[in-house]
């Protein structure tokens, strides 16, 4: 059975404060209801990382099954840190293939301002190794300053050969009206970034804010008599990888970003050479490029180039970060995989407006938690 | 308050034992019981020379909670003489030395304190030998 | 009553037994006197000392005390578990209730089958432990017993004590005088109750007695306990070719060297006070530890301790050849000595945790 989407639809991401997270939630799947033309939903998978941590509210399921009055049905949270929304909608599609589920909805939200400061860090840093890499004060931002680092040793870069990421995002950002920042980045501006762990600056770490996103998924026989333009989900992958960086063999390689980008491309029948754009998990610029090699786009190594050429425009060979990615639409961590989602659905329905990639038919969507330890692939596509 | 958490996790804070692999003779550490490498199970414990170099490293600016009064602080990835690696912080150096392929050496020093009035974890740290310091 | 001797009151054990390891400690920061009396006196004045040892952010007593006790068992190449007794001497434990020798065991691989305890008497802690530790062994109850004096010390901020109070210390194993780098010809302990030095519960700085603290303080118990020794040993300070006192200062123990006949090329190597402070409970036995990493074998050495309370440990030992096998085995007192990064007076504020933070 194909799994098609028939309803999309997010929030703004941005410091929300006067929005609860049950609130966050209910806007996304109104917007997704509203946008699919039914409220005729059997399960509901929510997408968090940290509302126990935050907010200390856990069993989202319930609550905002509740909350978007539709008590009684089948729902449950699924976590894999920042890729959670990811595996959520993974959830939902396994859910509808099964048959066992007529319409699944997958909602990821974030509510990262419950809470300020340190103890958000902190929690972030759950993501990692909490007996071996938290525990020594490593961070998520430090992890990636890790892998920078190391990655820039091994090819002989400098900071500024991650510029092309950023400013790529901002630039995109900047038509995205939800986005978090709609300020265009400067090239020549990005090496001199505020310091959050050396080499990380500022302008390679996607800015964390509260955000919701939901995707409605049904047979694609049935989207077919919904919707006028059903999104295929052709294929779904996730893969796992060692949770912490110092497990790892090959440390500047994300190997579960390559298994499940290479499943979920063998399951579509796609190959890269037939992706139309590439929504990546571009927390930070590292990653971006990392993500690029593991998907299949570049050479080991040399990633970082596709974001010096221009490949990775609008326009370029490889369109990423669409709307802005996590570094400019912002990175509402458990939402951020249904967000790709929402947006590159948009992109292959043509209404992605001014952040429209042209004749776009092919989406690949790829969510990471923490470091790689969980990578959520899908690819999108319209006839 | 994670006292028994930090007390179970002594022997590899404190001494850095990890486990060797019977089947393929891969060191382990941290701990992991099934090897990394071949899949076997991996129970024997191995005591690591606390001896090994800079594979990579940050200074972190945004501390997490626990974390605030002691940053900046240096975290390192260090890749132990018996071969793997390590998420530590780095100590007693001076910023504009550090580099990868560094020599560092292990040493055991506070990690972090719950307050003026909760426990205070002592565990690894790697810092350049004193040798190498002040020559 | 019969007349009392002091050779009645030299302390030697059963069995011989003597130091078979030792390890010593410095952090690597220094905090210049002039820049504690810039702040407080506008830098005018003398300065009792050059600099202090300061130690850092991660470190406190247990952690010292690991290093240096790490130190000691590289020289001794032991099997930790035949340790019977980790002791830490120290007026700056970390806890008030929870043994730092506990913690110290644990790191060097020496529990369950040791002693554990922690000891306080202001800056003789670490020598009443050595005490201890050379009745532990010479009893033939422990084969090794290890004694640490340790500290991290306190000065109020302004207060005279705050040129000089600092960290570092060191640790030494006792074992069998057969397999010792120095043994231990003998102790002489001399105590009185003289309140020239004191810290409450829960207070944050010592309070001290100001100009009471020499002579019926220090000068009195440190030349008690030497004199008596030397007595009870039929010696003279020209039987010694090194000697080391505790050293609050630079100026007393120079003081009470000569008052007891010994020149100043007998204390120069252990006379630490000018470049690391005074290092409390750790202050005599890092003296110790910086002879005998020059030592030749046969050479004798006086040791003599001071705590406020008040009272002093006096010891008598001498070199053996295994010395120069051993020395070089882990790193010398001078050498974490030399290991030196000068701090400012702000930065010392925050290390030495004296910043308001809530």
């Amino acid at each position: 059975m194909n799994v098609s989407i028939i309803g999309i639809g997010q929030t703004e991401v941005k410091e929300l404060w006067d929005t609860s997270i049950r609130h966050l939630a209910w806007y996304a799947i109104e917007a997704a209801l509203d946008d699919a033309h039914t409220t005729d939903i059997d399960a509901i998978y929510v997408g968090n990382m940290l509302a126990g941590a935050l907010s200390k509210q856990n069993h989202l399921g319930a609550l905002v099954a509740d909350f978007a009055g539709l008590r009684g049905i089948e729902a449950v949270t699924v976590e894999a840190a920042d890729a959670s929304g990811g595996a959520a909608l993974r959830q939902a599609v396994l859910a509808v293939k099964s048959g066992l589920v007529k319409t699944a909805l997958a909602v990821g939200v974030e509510k990262m301002t419950d809470a300020t400061g340190a103890p958000v860090t902190a929690a972030v840093a759950s993501a990692l190794d909490a007996d071996y890499e938290a525990a020594h004060g490593l961070t998520m931002a430090g992890a990636a300053a890790l892998l920078m680092r190391r990655y820039m040793h091994e090819y002989g870069l400098d900071v500024a050969d991650f510029a092309g990421f950023s400013v790529n995002a901002h630039a995109n950002g900047a038509d995205n009206p939800l986005a978090m920042f709609r300020n265009r980045l400067k090239a020549e501006r990005f090496t001199g970034g505020p310091l959050v762990a050396d080499p990380v600056t500022l302008f390679d770490a996607a800015p964390m804010g509260d955000g919701a996103a939901a995707v409605i998924v049904t047979s694609h026989e049935r989207a077919m008599d919904m919707v006028p333009v059903p999104v295929q989900i052709a294929g779904s992958a996730i893969a796992t990888d060692t949770l912490a960086l110092h497990d790892r063999k090959d440390v500047v390689w994300l190997r579960a970003a390559e298994q499940s980008a290479k499943r979920a491309l063998e399951k579509a029948g796609v190959s890269p050479d037939g992706v139309d754009l590439f929504e990546l998990h571009d927390s930070f610029t590292i990653m971006a490029a990392l993500s690029l090699e593991a998907a299949g786009f570049a050479e080991r190594g040399r990633g970082w180039e596709l974001a010096k050429n221009g490949a990775i425009g609008r326009n370029g060979r490889i369109p990423i970060s669409t709307f802005g990615g996590l570094k400019a639409r912002g990175n509402p961590l458990g939402a951020t995989g249904v967000y790709q989602v929402v947006e590159a659905a948009r992109q292959l329905r043509g209404e992605a407006g001014d952040c429209q990639v042209d004749g776009a038919k092919v989406a690949l969507t790829q969510n990471l938690g923490g470091m790689g330890g969980t990578a959520v692939t899908h690819v999108l596509k319209v006839e | 308050m994670e006292v028994s958490r930090n007390w179970r996790l002594q022997e590899q804070r404190y001494k850095l034992v990890g486990e060797t692999c019977d089947s393929c003779g891969v060191k382990l550490f941290p701990p992991r019981d099934v090897c990394l490498e071949c899949e076997a199970p991996a129970y024997e414990l191995f005591t690591f020379t606390g001896l090994g170099e800079v594979f990579s490293y940050t200074t972190i600016y945004d501390a997490p909670a626990g974390f605030e009064n002691t940053a900046p602080y240096t975290v390192a990835l260090v890749k132990l003489a018996e071969g793997p690696l390590v998420t530590a912080q780095l100590t007693d150096i001076d910023q504009e030395d550090v580099h990868i392929g560094m020599p560092v050496e292990m040493v055991t020093r506070k990690l972090r304190a719950d307050g003026p009035e909760g426990m205070i974890v002592y565990g690894y740290k790697f810092r350049p030998s004193v040798e190498t310091a002040v020559a | 009553m019969t007349e009392y001797t002091p050779k009645q009151g030299l302390m030697k054990p059963n069995l011989d037994v003597g130091i078979v390891g030792y390890g010593a400690y410095v952090p690597r920061y220094r905090i210049p006197a002039k820049e504690i009396s810039k702040m407080w006196t506008g830098g005018v004045g003398g300065v009792p000392i050059q600099e202090k040892a300061v130690n850092g952010l991660d470190e406190d007593v247990i952690t010292m005390s690991i290093e240096a006790a790490r130190n000691t068992l590289d020289r001794a190449r032991i099997d930790p578990r035949q340790i019977r007794a980790v002791w830490v001497g120290s007026e700056s434990h970390p806890y008030a209730v929870k043994p730092s020798s506990a913690t110290v065991a644990e790191a060097i691989g020496a529990v369950p089958n040791t002693q554990a305890a922690d000891w306080e008497f202001a800056c003789k802690a670490g020598t009443e432990a050595m005490q201890a530790a050379i009745a532990f062994v010479g009893s033939g109850m422990a084969q090794y017993a290890l004694s640490i004096g340790m500290d991290t010390a306190q000065g109020r901020p302004g207060d005279a004590l705050e040129y000089t109070a600092a960290a570092g210390g060191a640790a030494v194993l006792i074992g069998p005088a057969a397999e010792a780098v120095a043994v231990i010809n003998g102790s002489y302990s001399f105590v009185t109750d003289t309140p020239d030095f004191w810290r409450r519960a829960h207070a944050n700085y010592p309070s001290h007695g100001d100009r009471f603290t020499g002579e019926p303080a220090y000068f009195k118990h440190v030349m008690g306990a030497a004199e008596a020794l030397m007595e009870a040993l039929d010696r003279t300070s020209a039987d010694y070719d090194w000697a080391v006192f505790h050293q609050p200062n630079a100026k007393f123990p120079q003081r009470v060297a000569k008052q007891l006949g010994f020149k100043p090329e007998q204390i120069a190597p252990g006379l630490l006070s000018p470049r690391i402070g005074n290092t409390y409970s750790g202050s005599t036995m890092i003296g110790l530890t910086a002879i005998l990493d020059i030592a030749e074998p046969g050479d004798r050495i006086l040791m003599v301790s001071y705590g406020s309370g008040a009272g002093s440990d006096a010891f008598d030992l001498r070199v053996t050849d295994k010395i120069e096998e051993v020395r070089d085995r882990a790193t010398t007192t001078e050498t974490y000595i030399s290991r030196r990064t000068e701090i400012d007076y702000a930065t010392y504020s925050r290390f030495r945790d004296k910043l308001k933070m809530s």
